[in-house]
């Protein structure tokens, strides 16, 4: 069932690459809407795997309204955001762990290329794990910012979540080999 | 039983451990220090997660230069931060994440799981996000996640710096009842006021060494 449901994931991907008109791609978020519908997620859950993404979204809508027109802005950003719903009806309906072992079975092919199947599929499950975590970090560094009254400006704010980003993948990297997953 | 034989540690051209010759068979042992002191790399040189630079560390009769995997199948970790070390989503799945080398059976896994979940008072969040979890009770799910494997040694570094007082004390009583044998970091001093033996470090030396009353009253010197 889950690997059926990662093998429809990549079908609909492709799909939604392949349509190029704006109408098409609202013809796909009817689709997309009506499978949240089918799986009963709650508006809240919902908006909880695209949230996320909103301020690339709105960036990547204004850049390409900027550089080519009004269909094609709608176009790529509706695509990018439907892309990232389907992934995330997978996530909400798929425990991590049936994934992981799904995801293993799927790659396995990669032991051909002397590739670890287990560990492409745990590097997956880690960066979905990261989302909650990176999320908050931003929070938290736009709350020190504003507790300073330090204006919005980028640099202020890339700096310390990039920093933190990394101190925790260097904290995690330690914990998988104190966990005995490095060998 | 754990073994340092003139254990020094060097990172950046600086001495972080200098000179470390310790044998520690106690069961509970405590260790304290000022902050940069080197207990962090101490507890790290414990399981191979850091390795001496001269000398050698010998835990349950094995160099932690050649056999750390060995290592760290029997001794615990449990870092300050519990964000850093819960892997998986869910609370009950990454207790069983521990047990996915093992090979057992599904149904096995699960009963493990329940157990340690249930003992330490989280059987009911086993299916919610572990992070949504409070601060504490992420704390007790690495430590569930470690306990799970029924390692023989647990090596805590400052288990209880980000806890409120009240999760701090469910924390201690759980240590005091915890069959292995444990090193503890800690700034906490009542966690290990009832501790077997306590080490004081300070730039990297060994500056006190004893039961823990006459230790962290020199610790607590230090810091004066
Ligand atoms: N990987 C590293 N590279 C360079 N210096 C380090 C590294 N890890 C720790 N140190 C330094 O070693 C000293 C001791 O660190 P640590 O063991 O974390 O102390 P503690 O846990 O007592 O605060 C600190 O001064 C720290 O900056
Ligand atoms: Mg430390």
């Amino acid at each position: 069932m889950t690997g059926l449901k990662l093998l429809g994931l990549a079908a609909g991907c492709t799909v939604l690459v392949l349509l190029q008109t704006p109408a098409a791609l609202a013809g796909a978020a009817a689709v997309v809407l009506a499978l949240y519908a089918v799986a009963r997620v709650r508006p809240a859950a919902a908006w909880g795997q695209i949230r996320p993404v909103r301020w690339f979204a709105l960036a990547l809508f204004v850049t390409q309204l900027l550089l080519a027109d009004l269909p094609a802005a709608t176009v790529t950003t509706m695509r990018v955001v439907l892309m990232v719903a389907l992934a995330g009806l997978v996530t909400l309906t798929t425990p991590a762990s049936v994934m992981l072992a799904a995801l293993e079975r799927g790659l396995a092919p990669l032991r051909l290329v002397r590739v670890d199947p287990f560990r492409v599929s745990l590097m997956l499950t880690l960066t979905l794990r990261s989302v909650p975590l990176l999320t908050d970090l931003a929070r938290r560094v736009r709350e020190a910012q504003r507790a300073r009254g330090v204006s919005w400006s980028v640099r202020a704010f890339a700096v310390p979540l990039v920093v933190g980003a990394l101190r925790h993948a260097d904290a995690l990297g330690e914990a998988l080999s104190a966990r005995g997953l490095d060998d | 039983m754990i073994e340092l034989t003139g254990v020094g540690v060097r990172l950046a051209e600086r001495d972080v451990l200098d000179g470390l010759t310790l044998t520690l068979p106690e069961r509970r042992i405590g260790v304290a220090g000022a902050n940069g002191s080197g207990k962090s790399t101490f507890a790290r040189l414990l399981n191979g997660l850091a390795l001496p630079t001269t000398g050698t560390v010998r835990v349950l009769g094995m160099d932690t230069r050649r056999e750390a995997a060995k290592i760290r199948r029997r001794v615990g970790f449990l870092f300050t931060d519990p964000d850093a070390q819960i892997v998986m989503p869910t609370v009950a799945e990454d207790v069983a994440f521990s047990l996915r080398r093992r090979g057992l059976p599904k149904a096995e896994v699960a009963a493990l799981v329940e157990e340690v979940l249930s003992r330490y008072g989280l059987a009911a969040h086993a299916d919610h996000p572990a992070h949504q979890l409070s601060g504490g009770q992420k704390q007790l799910l690495a430590l569930c996640s470690v306990l799970v494997l029924e390692p023989d040694i647990l090596v805590m570094d400052e288990p209880t710096t980000l806890l409120d007082l009240r999760n701090s004390r469910q924390v201690a009583r759980i240590l005091r009842d915890l069959p292995q044998q444990l090193v503890v970091v800690s700034h906490d001093l009542a966690l290990l006021a009832d501790f077997d033996r306590v080490l004081v470090l300070d730039q990297g030396k060994l500056v006190a060494d004893g039961p823990p009353e006459p230790a962290l009253g020199h610790y607590r010197d230090l810091m004066a």
